[in-house]
């Protein structure tokens, strides 16, 4: 439902989640520090030239830059007036290759191998009195909770609509917000009720 | 951990994404972070669930963004929201909603004149401490242009602070053991 990714079998499709997020970590952060035009547009080229690798379209990779165009717009144009035009291309060519790298790791991962591998990395902390399995727990009961928070809304405002109460956002805001308290609550005491112990 | 504060970390998560529902307002002349329903929630995890609940909640959120979610107005999602104009802003949420916690949580009975400052506090303040710097070093801006640029997110924040005070006080009447 939530979910980027576009199926495939290619390496990077099989490659785990742990590499890739390393990876693109290590990427993003090597762009940084070494600023200089030539190295971003091989970056930009050698990360657009991974999207056939993965046996992604090139229409897939224009529709990750696409909805930033018009920020890419007005970064051009501010850096080209505050500092000339190589920084104005430099620093949209960085912005659309970091861009591009994210967007390759999302479209190529399982958002649920994502959260499987998140739930295992987070053994480390362990130690520390964190639990992975609770996180594994809130990470699902939070996906679960977003459809149901759109429809108690729903709910809310046909009731206030009836009263002639539809312009106002409290009326709504409000009832929606102790209505979702309450689910919490008999939520956390069903899961107690079931006992629950990870 | 108990289950209950489980349960609130997830919910107030989910409450940011939802909120992520609502169409954004991202005016061209001033392109950088849109204007988004999504503050609402981070200062609701504060106000609501306390620091502790709020800010770990906002983690949660952020983390699901991180790993590929479209939980962020517009539909966005991935690491690479972290390098753009709204990363910092982003990374702030936690800090946010755990400063608007623990103030708060000092003065749970606090009226509207009170209250509304302690939102304003953490959903602004502090979240622009940690937003514009981080802003003006991924556009290569100069810090005062984004000082500049920012200010014409301050009216809107306004709005949500008053909208977070009086729905923190009215679910805090019905639910004074919160």
């Amino acid at each position: 439902m939530l979910d980027l990714y576009s199926p495939g079998t290619s390496y990077l499709h099989r490659l785990g989640p742990g590499p890739k997020i390393l990876t693109m970590m290590l990427g993003g952060t090597g762009l940084f520090l070494f600023d200089s035009l030539p190295i971003a547009c091989a970056a930009f080229i050698a990360i657009a030239a991974l999207y056939p690798v993965a046996g992604l379209t090139a229409k897939q990779a224009w529709a990750q830059i696409r909805p930033l165009l018009w920020i890419f717009a007005i970064f051009f144009a501010l850096q080209w007036w505050l500092s000339g035009l190589t920084t104005a291309a430099f620093v949209v060519i960085r912005l659309a290759a970091l861009i591009l790298l994210a967007s390759l790791v999302t479209l190529t991962t399982r958002a649920s191998d994502m959260i499987d591998s998140l739930t295992h990395a987070l053994g480390f902390l362990r130690p520390f009195g964190a639990n992975p399995a609770k996180i594994g727990l809130s990470i699902s009961l939070a996906l679960r909770f977003i459809p149901v928070l759109a429809q108690i809304t729903q709910e809310v405002r046909e009731a206030q609509k009836t009263r002639g109460l539809e312009r106002s956002v409290i009326a709504t805001a409000l009832p929606v917000a102790i209505r979702t308290i309450k689910m919490a609550d008999d939520i956390s005491d069903a899961i107690e009720a079931r006992g629950y112990r990870p | 951990m108990d289950t209950k504060s489980i349960v609130y970390i997830a919910l107030f998560a989910a409450l940011t994404a939802a909120l992520g529902l609502m169409p954004p307002i991202s005016f061209a002349g001033l392109a950088l972070p849109p204007i988004t329903a999504q503050s609402l929630g981070v200062m609701l995890a504060g106000s609501i669930a306390g620091a502790r609940r709020g800010g770990l909640a906002m983690l949660l959120f952020i983390a699901l963004v991180a790993v590929g979610l479209p939980l962020l107005a517009g539909g966005r999602g991935g690491f690479g929201v972290f390098a753009g104009a709204s990363g910092g802003f982003l990374l702030a949420w936690p800090i946010s909603a755990a400063v608007i916690g623990y103030l708060i949580g000092r003065a749970p009975a606090a009226g509207f004149t009170l209250m509304a400052p302690m939102i304003a506090f953490g959903g602004i303040i502090v979240m622009y401490a940690v937003g514009i710097p981080w802003m003006a070093a991924v556009a290569g801006l100069p810090l005062t242009k984004a000082v500049t640029i920012m200010l014409a997110y301050v009216p809107g924040d306004l709005v949500k602070v008053i909208l977070a005070t009086i729905i923190t006080r009215g679910v805090r009447r019905a639910y004074p053991a919160l």
